[in-house]
């Protein structure tokens, strides 16, 4: 999936001419866009406490550094292991050296059970895991689909949008050496029965962290299907992964992130479950796992903190603005050849990769219509980023050919008179080219483009 | 009737915009007659030419400013609001202009005008109300342009004044969708584009209005390039068009 050798337009391209996909992930996320904005409807004041989201997301990004270290200390005193990890590397060789333990405890292969966690997936901790030797079971029913597809996720929340009821009963068929009807109830039967064997074996639980909450020390993990509990409490070891940026000071704030958080991402007023972790099983519990590790993942993100694209750091993967996008509703997220995809992922992998010309272009994604900016639940100006991000990296980026292309141009419209000039010789180019049309589709260079599938602009009088 | 050019001391300036300029020199002419209509008496901008939004949103700042230089500094010298048939290129002018030209001898200049222009629509709602007018009771589907909407958050004016002028207005389902014109994005991703304007052309002729109407000539132009192709029987009007009738320019 991640042919990045690729240019962004040619995986739009293919993904757009998969009809399937399209019609499933458009049919998906006009029905999460619209229960968000019933659910937002049913707050007393939705742009109020939107407005007080933005201002505690943007306060923790202001006081970042101090933040984190509150929450560790507490975090430690509770007895959760916190690591620090500055690269992606960096946080495989925890969980790496975590299996490892276990597996010299005489525990081998390690099991491991996982619950959905994008930050996993934006370190390909997976592909580590089983290159090691050991056995990955991811147990979002989603992310199960995933796996067995070797796939992405395609999707902030709904990892598994592009794929129907019926590839998903092709892949539980192979996996299970035995046919499994493409019916949901079927299917969800043989998924339930599957994943709880890998629940109750597991020696490792690996999930993601909606939220750290400071004041406590603890991480708070939301999910609808018990997946994550499940990977919290059964296994002897518990792993979480977390953004750094995904931090509030208090419950109080944790309070309004969640009545946001569950809203903007499907419509539910609270999750089905929301898991509060402050530490591993104490000597007077009976369940809960002897070790609870907690790694804050940097890979990028400290270097944004403190630019003028920070509030991209504000995000709280909700992936209202996917729903809304009316570029991934047409191509969905495997086009976008990142782990975040929709309008977040256009705007965040320029950032978190700055260097990687795949990543950049990702910033032309978008037609700047803004539908992003007015869903998202703690107000990030998606399109304004996006055309920051194109200011930062189109010029040194574009081809010679664009460059010089732009450039004339603005020379040509820098004086009325010239302006004049050229406005009708493009109406002369217009009308004439209007007249051969099977010419002008032949047209090379933007030309082209433009009348590939549509006809020359009309010119009136 | 281009006298109106010569009427003077008209306050309110009308900017015709580049792509009217170029698939529409009639359009501005009509804008000045819709706005008379409202009890608005206003004058053709000379000498002016873009505002450089199709540079400016494909990242390319200095080109921007270079383009929209001569406009910024021809409306400078009006005085009194600046009425643009266009919500994408209002949203440029005051929205962007102010940080284009910040830090440049056309900061205050820049400043002054994006202080003063205002779209299309909102110069009619601020206006008085015009006369009934006659047969124009057949329904319209309204295309409610992004940056009109979004940037601007003018969702009723348009509407308002078409449903004044005595039409139905009709709207296509998820009619916040973006019609896939988005400047050079309708050529870097056409196929996207395209795809796009399919999805709101099928919308927009569901409701079974076979005029659209809008404020944006850009996503009009786009559609009806579409459309065409298509052979989908929609005809594609600027506000300013559907509120005068043929001989009005
Ligand atoms: S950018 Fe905003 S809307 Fe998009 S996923 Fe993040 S919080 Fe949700």
């Amino acid at each position: 999936m991640n042919d990045v050798a690729v240019r962004f337009v040619t995986r739009a391209d293919r993904e757009l001419r998969n009809d399937r996909v399209r019609a499933a992930v458009r049919h998906t996320t006009s029905l999460l866009a619209a229960n968000r904005s019933t659910a937002l409807d049913g707050l007393a004041d939705p742009d109020a406490v939107r407005d007080s989201a933005h201002a505690i997301r943007r306060r923790a990004i202001d006081t970042l550094p101090q933040l984190l270290d509150r929450w560790a200390a507490r975090a430690t005193a509770n007895g959760i292991i916190v690591h620090r990890a500055r690269t992606a590397a960096d946080a495989v060789r925890v969980v790496l050296d975590l299996a490892d333990a276990q597996a010299t405890a005489g525990h081998s292969p390690v099991r491991i059970a996982k619950g959905k966690s994008m930050a996993s997936e934006e370190i390909d901790l997976n592909d580590a895991l089983e290159a090691a030797g050991h056995e990955v079971v991811e147990t979002d029913l989603g992310e199960f689909i995933i796996q067995l597809a070797r796939e992405k996720p395609s999707h902030l929340i709904v990892p598994a949008i592009h794929k129907s009821r019926f590839d998903v009963a092709e892949l539980f068929t192979t996996d299970a050496g035995r046919p499994i009807e493409p019916d949901v109830d079927a299917e969800a039967a043989y998924a339930r029965a599957r994943l709880r064997e890998a629940f109750l074996r597991a020696d490792i639980g690996i999930t993601g962290v909606n939220f750290a909450i400071a004041e406590t020390g603890s991480v708070c993990l939301v999910e609808n299907e018990g997946n994550g509990r499940m990977c919290t409490s059964l296994p002897r070891v518990h792993v979480a992964i977390m953004g750094m940026e995904r931090i509030v000071d208090t419950w109080a704030e944790l309070d309004v992130m969640l009545a946001l958080l569950a809203r903007s991402a499907t419509g539910q007023a609270l999750s089905v479950y929301t898991n509060i972790i402050s530490g591993p099983r104490r000597d007077d519990e009976l369940d809960g796992p002897d070790e609870v590790h907690v790694i804050v993942l940097d890979n990028g993100r400290e270097a944004i903190v403190g630019t003028e694209f920070d509030d991209a750091l504000l995000c709280i993967r909700c992936g209202a603005c996917l729903n809304v996008c009316p570029v991934y509703r047409n191509i969905g997220g495997h086009a976008y050849g990142t782990v975040y995809s929709g309008p977040i992922g256009a705007v965040l992998m320029p950032l978190l990769r700055p260097d990687d010309p795949a990543s950049r272009e990702l910033s032309e994604a978008s037609t700047l219509c803004g539908a992003c900016t007015e869903v998202c639940p703690v107000r990030i100006p998606l399109h304004d980023l996006l055309l920051r991000e194109r200011h930062r990296d189109a010029p040194g980026d574009a081809s010679r050919l664009r460059r010089v292309t732009f450039r004339l141009w603005s020379v040509a419209w820098a004086h009325p008179l010239s302006y004049r000039i050229s406005i009708h010789v493009v109406r002369a180019i217009l009308r004439l080219s209007s007249r051969v049309p099977k010419l002008a589709r032949r047209a090379p260079g933007w030309a082209g483009a433009w009348t590939r599938d549509r006809v020359v602009p009309r010119v009136r009088r | 009737m281009p006298s109106f050019e010569h009427e003077s001391p008209a306050l309110t300036n009308v900017l015709p915009t580049c792509l009217a300029d170029t698939l529409r020199p009639t359009l501005a002419a009509r804008v000045l007659k819709v706005l008379a209509r409202h009890g608005v008496a206003a004058t053709i901008a000379r000498r002016t030419t873009c505002c450089g939004q199709p540079a400016y949103n494909a990242g390319y700042e200095s080109e921007a400013r270079r383009v929209a230089r001569p406009t910024v500094r021809a409306l400078a010298k009006s005085q009194g609001q600046i009425v643009v048939p266009s919500g994408s290129c209002t949203a440029m002018m005051s929205r962007h202009w102010p940080a284009l030209f910040a830090g440049t001898a056309d900061e205050t200049r820049a400043r002054d005008v994006a202080a003063r222009v205002i779209e299309l629509s909102q110069a009619l709602a601020a206006g008085s109300a015009p006369p009934a007018a006659g047969d124009r009771d057949k329904p319209v589907a309204y295309h409610g342009s992004c940056h009109l909407e979004r940037e601007l958050g003018e969702r009723d004016a348009p509407r308002a004044a078409l449903r004044a002028a005595g039409h139905e207005v009709r709207e296509p389902t998820e009619g916040y969708l973006c019609c896939g014109f988005g400047g050079t994005f309708a050529v870097k991703l056409p196929a996207v584009s395209v795809a796009m304007a399919d999805e709101k052309l099928d919308s927009l002729s569901a409701t079974g209005a076979t005029t659209v109407v809008g404020c944006d000539l850009s996503c009009l132009m786009h559609l009806e390039a579409r459309a065409r192709t298509r052979r989908l029987p929609l005809q594609f009007r600027h506000l300013a068009e559907q509120l005068t009738v043929r001989g009005d320019e």
